[in-house]
C-alpha cells in the first residue's frame, strides 16, 4: 500500500465506492443539478473569446516548456522569492511539507492559523497534521468550511461541498455556527459564513495559502478566488506560508495572460474570478511582513517521469472536466477516494501514488467510458483518455496473470487468424438456440455484469462474412 | 542524508533523461482586440457583475462621489495617503491611513473610496497596484464599501493589454465585481467576506 | 472518373451479432457507385483489447489490419469507435500506413469523400439520433449523420436532449463499472423516450447494442437501427426490422 495521502486511507476500489455512490439519489441530484448548471455557463463563457482554442494551444505550450525545464524554473523563482525578502524550502513529500508548515507555525507562537482553500494542502493532509501537533487549521473558503463543519470530505476540486444542497448546508451551519442562517438562501448562508469567519480575519497571525501560478522570473505568486477570504489571508496576517506544488510554475509574467483568461472561463465559467491576488517576497508595510514558500514534490517526480502520463501536470485546476464528465455526474467525488476527483483525479492521483499494486489506485484508470468530454473542455489541452489508456496497461502489468489476461490473450490469438474467429462465431452463433425469443436475458458470470440491466441480442445464424462468401464470394 | 532541495532538483533531472526539446510557444491569441467604445463595454462589464457603475466627466467627479457617498449615508470614509484633495468631500470624515490605520479602525470604516492603476473592459476587471490613491492592500479590502474612480484613459481592452501596463513585483489586487461565492450548487451569489458594494466612477 | 475501391471494414462485433448492418453497407455504397471488397482476413481492429490495457495483444490485430486492408482508395468502417481506433490509434501501435490514414466512419466517407448528402433513401419513421463519443469526439464527424438524415425521405427527425452525453457503454467499462454503466444508460434512455421516437439511430452498433439492450429489457419499443440500414433503405426496397 502506498503511504500518500493523497489517496484516503481505506477507501473501497472505484467500482465498489461508485455503487454506494449512485444509490443516494439527493447526491444524484445535487450533482447533476449543478453540473448542468455549470456546463451551460461555461459553454457560453468560452464561446465569447476567438481566440480560445490559440489560448489552449499555448497554455499546453507554456506547460509544457515547464516541466521540460522544471529544475532551471525552480531554481530561478526560488532566486527571486529570496532576492524579495521571501524564503524557500523545499518538501520531498507531504511529510516533510507538514513538518515545515508546523514547525513555521510554531515558532510564529500561533495555535490557529487561517487557511485559503488550497488543493496541496488537502493533498498533504496539512489540517490533520497541524492538528496532531496541536494547531487548528481554520479553512475559510465557503465550501471547505462546509466540509470542514460537517465533518466531511471534498468532493469537487473547486466546490468541495458540491455534493451538499442549500437545506444540508443550512443544517450543518446550524449545528455548528453561535450565529444560525437565517435561511437556505445562499445569500444567507453566505452571511452566516462571514460572521462566522470575520473575528478569525480580523485577528489572525498566521495563514497558510495554495498558489494557482508561480511566476519564475520575477517570483511572483498568484491566487484566484472568489469570496475575499483569500484577500484576507493573504493580507491581514503577519505571516504568511504558501505551499505550492513544484509544477505550478509559469515561466514569466507574460504568461499569465494566458492563464488569466483560460482559468476563470474553465472553472467559475465568469469572464474574471472576482478576486485574483499576485504578491511578491514581502513588501514593506503592505501585508504579511514575512513570506515562506514550500515547494512540494509528493510523488509529482514520479509523474514527471512518465513521458505519457507527465502531461497531468500541465493541470491547472480548474475543474472542467468533473463537471462534463458523465461518471463523476453519477458517482460524485468521494467515490475517487481522493481530493483529486473526476477524470484528472483518475490520471494524477494513481500517478502520485505511484503503486499500481494499490489496489484502489489501480481501479481509477477504469472510472471512464473514454468519452473524450474532459479532453475537449481541458484549458490545458491534456488528453485524458490517452494517459486512462497508458496508466490502465500499467495496471495491467502489475496485476500479471488473471482471468482477465488469459481471456484477452486467447481472444488475440482467436482474432490473429480469420479461420479461428469464423470457427469461433460458428460456436457462438448456437447460442441463438438458447434464445428463441432473439434476446438473451441472462447470462452467467462474468455476462451477467452486462445482463443485469441489458439484454443481448441473440447471434445470428448467419455472420456477414458467411452471407458474403454465399453471394459474393 | 542529501537536503530537499537537491533531492527534488536531481529526481527532476532524473526525470528529464529525455528532455523533450525546446518549442517554440505559439501566441497566435490576441493581444488586443478591437472592442469598440472601451468606456460603453468597461461600464457594461463590470455592471454585469453586481458592481454599480456611474459615469462623469472628470470635473464631476467630486459631485459624484459627494452624492454616492450621501445616498448610502456613509460618513467614515477611509482613503489611502494620497487621495486626490478634490475627492475629500464634505458631509463625510476622512480617514487617512497616516498614521497607519488599524485593522478595528478599517473594520470600523463606513467605506473606502480610491483610484485604480488599470481596467480591463472586456472582463469587466479593475487592478489595484498600490500606486497613487490606491494604499495598501488592507484599505480596500476590511471595510465594506469600496468606491473606486476609474479614468477613462485607464482602460484598456483586454487580459493582455492590462499585464502589458502593469509591474509585476508590486501588490496587485485583480477586482470583478463585489465579492462572491459559487459554491452552494455552483450559483453565484454577491457578497462573502471582501466588500460587498463596489461602486465605480468611470470619468470621462 | 473510375468507381472507388472500397474495402469494407465490417468490424468483428457488427460481422458477428448485426450482419444486417454490414450488407446495407455493401447495398449502399454500390448504389452510390463504388467498387465494394470485402477482405475476408480481417478480423478486430483490437480496441477492446488496447482500451482495456492490453496494448501487447493489439498490438499485431494493428500489422493485420495494415496488411489485409493494403491498396484500397478507401476503407469504410459503419462505426466511429473502431474507425477512431485505426486511424488515431493503430499508427502509435505499428507505424504509420496508408491502410490506417484511409480509413473512414461511414458518414464522414459518403459526405467528405463521395461528397453526397442525399443518398436517395427513404425511410417513414420518426427518428432520433445519437452522436456516439469516438465519432463525436475523437473523428469529430460533427453533424455529417444529421445532415446525411435530414436527406431521408419520409423520416420524422426528433431531437435528442442531451445528445452528446455518453451512453455509458465505453467497452469493458460497461461490465468493469456497471453500475455506473447502468445509471448513464438511464439517462440516455429516458432521452431518447422523452422523443417519442419509434427508432433510435447511431453510427455504432457497439452503443447500440448497449442501449438496445436496455430498451429491450424494459420492454419499451423502440427499435435501435444502425445509420448505415436506414441510409440503405428506400421505396422499392424498404428497411425491414431483422427477424
Amino acid at each position: 500500500m502506498g503511504t500518500n495521502p493523497v489517496t484516503w486511507l481505506g477507501s473501497p476500489v472505484f467500482p465498489k465506492a461508485a455503487r454506494a455512490a449512485l444509490a443516494d439519489t439527493q447526491l444524484r441530484r445535487n450533482l447533476r443539478k449543478a453540473t448542468h448548471t455549470i456546463r451551460d455557463k461555461r459553454s457560453k463563457a468560452v464561446a465569447e473569446l476567438p481566440d480560445w482554442e490559440e489560448l489552449r494551444q499555448a497554455g499546453e505550450a507554456i506547460k509544457d516548456d515547464v516541466l521540460s525545464n522544471l529544475d532551471t524554473y525552480l531554481e530561478r523563482i526560488e532566486a527571486a522569492v529570496t532576492a524579495r525578502g521571501g524564503v524557500v524550502h523545499w518538501a520531498r513529500d507531504a511529510r516533510e511539507a507538514n513538518e515545515i508548515v508546523l514547525r513555521l507555525a510554531r515558532e510564529a507562537g500561533t495555535d490557529e492559523v487561517v487557511k485559503v482553500k488550497s488543493m496541496a494542502t488537502a493533498e498533504i493532509g496539512l489540517n490533520e497534521a497541524l492538528e496532531a501537533g496541536g494547531i487548528r487549521a481554520v479553512e475559510t473558503d465557503l465550501a471547505e468550511l462546509i466540509v470542514q463543519l460537517g465533518h466531511d470530505r471534498p468532493s469537487h476540486i473547486l466546490v468541495p461541498a458540491i455534493h451538499r444542497n442549500r437545506a444540508e448546508i443550512r443544517e450543518i451551519f446550524r449545528r455548528e455556527m453561535a450565529e444560525k442562517p437565517a435561511s437556505d438562501e445562499p445569500r444567507d448562508l453566505a452571511e452566516a459564513a462571514r460572521r462566522h469567519l470575520r473575528r478569525k480575519f480580523l485577528s489572525a497571525r498566521v495563514a497558510v495559502s495554495g498558489a494557482n501560478f508561480g511566476v519564475a522570473d520575477t517570483g511572483s505568486i498568484v491566487v484566484v478566488e472568489s469570496e475575499g477570504n483569500g484577500r484576507m489571508c493573504l493580507t491581514l496576517p503577519e505571516v504568511l506560508i504558501t505551499v505550492m506544488g513544484i509544477e505550478k510554475l509559469v515561466p514569466s509574467w507574460q504568461d499569465l495572460e494566458v492563464f488569466l483568461q483560460l482559468l476563470p472561463r474553465s472553472s467559475t465559467a465568469e469572464r474574471m474570478n472576482p478576486y485574483t491576488s499576485v504578491w511578491t517576497g514581502v513588501t514593506p508595510g503592505d501585508g504579511p511582513q514575512q513570506f515562506h514558500l514550500v515547494l512540494l514534490d509528493n510523488g509529482r517526480t514520479d509523474a514527471l517521469a512518465d513521458q505519457v502520463g507527465r502531461q497531468a501536470l500541465r493541470c491547472i485546476r480548474c475543474s472542467a472536466c468533473l463537471n462534463v464528465c458523465p461518471v463523476y455526474e453519477r458517482t460524485g467525488g468521494q467515490a475517487y477516494g481522493s481530493v483529486y476527483p473526476g477524470p484528472i483525479g483518475a490520471i494524477l492521483s494513481p500517478q502520485l501514488v505511484n503503486d499500481m499494486h494499490d489496489k484502489q489506485a489501480a481501479s481509477l484508470p477504469y472510472a471512464s467510458s473514454l468519452c473524450g468530454a474532459c479532453y475537449e473542455v481541458c484549458p490545458v489541452r491534456i488528453n485524458i483518455p490517452e494517459v486512462l489508456v497508458h496508466l490502465r496497461a500499467e495496471a495491467v502489468e502489475a496485476k500479471g496473470r488473471t482471468p482477465e489476461s488469459v481471456g484477452m490473450a486467447a481472444l488475440s490469438w482467436i482474432f490473429a487468424d480469420a479461420r479461428r474467429y469464423e470457427n469461433a462465431q460458428k460456436v457462438g452463433s448456437l447460442a441463438r438456440h438458447l434464445a428463441p425469443s432473439g434476446r438473451i436475458s441472462s447470462l452467467p458470470w462474468p455476462g451477467s455484469k452486462w445482463t443485469s440491466a441489458r439484454d443481448v441480442p441473440a447471434p445470428p445464424a448467419e455472420s456477414f462474412r458467411m452471407w458474403w462468401r454465399r453471394n459474393r464470394g | 542524508m542529501a537536503d530537499a532541495r537537491s533531492v527534488v532538483l536531481g529526481r527532476i533531472r532524473a526525470a528529464l533523461a529525455d528532455r523533450p526539446a525546446a518549442r517554440e510557444i505559439p501566441r497566435s491569441y490576441d493581444t488586443s482586440r478591437p472592442l469598440g467604445d472601451l468606456v460603453e463595454l468597461a461600464a457594461e462589464r463590470i455592471a454585469d457583475y453586481r458592481a454599480e457603475v456611474h459615469r462623469a466627466a472628470v470635473d464631476d467627479v467630486p459631485a459624484t462621489i459627494s452624492r454616492l457617498l450621501a445616498e448610502r449615508g456613509a460618513r467614515r470614509m477611509v482613503g489611502p495617503v494620497d487621495l486626490p484633495a478634490s475627492w475629500q468631500v464634505d458631509g463625510a470624515e476622512w480617514l487617512s491611513d497616516s498614521p497607519t490605520l488599524s485593522i478595528d479602525q478599517l473594520d470600523g470604516a463606513d467605506g473606502v473610496l480610491t483610484g485604480c492603476a488599470v481596467a480591463i473592459a472586456e472582463t469587466g476587471t479593475i487592478v489595484l497596484d498600490g500606486g497613487v490613491a490606491q494604499g495598501r492592500r488592507a484599505l480596500t479590502l476590511v471595510p465594506d464599501y469600496h468606491l473606486c474612480v476609474v479614468r477613462s484613459d485607464q482602460i484598456v481592452g483586454i487580459v493582455p493589454e492590462a499585464l502589458a501596463r502593469l509591474e509585476p513585483t508590486r501588490p496587485l489586487t485583480f477586482i470583478s465585481g463585489p465579492s462572491a461565492t459559487s459554491d452552494i450548487e455552483l450559483d453565484r451569489v454577491e457578497g462573502v467576506h471582501g466588500p460587498r458594494t463596489l461602486h465605480v466612477i468611470i470619468a470621462t | 472518373m473510375p468507381a472507388p475501391r472500397v474495402g469494407l471494414f465490417a468490424t468483428c462485433l457488427t460481422d458477428t451479432f448485426f450482419p444486417s448492418t454490414a450488407r446495407a453497407v455493401v447495398r449502399l455504397l454500390e448504389r452510390l457507385g463504388c467498387d465494394v471488397h470485402f477482405p475476408m482476413d480481417q478480423t478486430c481492429c483490437g480496441q477492446m483489447h488496447y482500451n482495456t490495457g492490453y496494448r501487447d495483444e493489439a498490438r499485431p490485430l494493428a500489422a493485420k489490419y495494415a496488411q489485409v486492408f493494403a491498396g484500397f482508395d478507401a476503407i469504410v468502417a459503419p462505426s466511429g469507435s473502431c474507425g477512431g481506433m485505426v486511424r488515431e490509434i493503430h499508427p502509435e501501435l505499428h507505424g504509420t500506413s496508408d491502410a490506417f490514414a484511409r480509413t473512414y466512419e461511414l458518414s464522414e466517407f459518403i459526405v467528405d469523400v463521395l461528397g453526397v448528402t442525399d443518398v436517395g433513401a427513404y425511410f417513414p419513421h420518426r427518428v432520433t439520433y445519437h452522436p456516439t463519443c469516438h465519432s463525436l469526439r475523437m473523428l469529430g464527424v460533427g453533424d455529417k449523420p444529421l445532415r446525411l438524415l435530414r436527406a431521408v425521405r419520409g423520416l420524422d427527425l426528433a431531437e435528442l436532449p442531451e445528445a452528446e452525453s455518453c451512453c455509458g457503454f465505453g467497452g469493458t467499462f460497461a461490465v468493469k463499472n456497471a453500475d455506473t454503466s447502468t445509471a448513464m444508460l438511464g439517462d440516455k434512455m429516458r432521452c431518447v423516450l422523452n422523443t417519442g421516437a419509434e427508432v433510435l439511430c447511431a453510427g455504432d452498433n457497439s452503443c447500440l447494442m448497449h442501449i438496445g439492450g436496455g430498451l429491450s429489457r424494459l420492454r419499451t419499443g423502440v427499435r435501435t437501427v444502425h445509420l448505415a440500414e436506414i441510409l440503405a433503405s428506400t421505396e422499392e426496397e424498404p428497411w425491414a426490422p431483422t427477424p
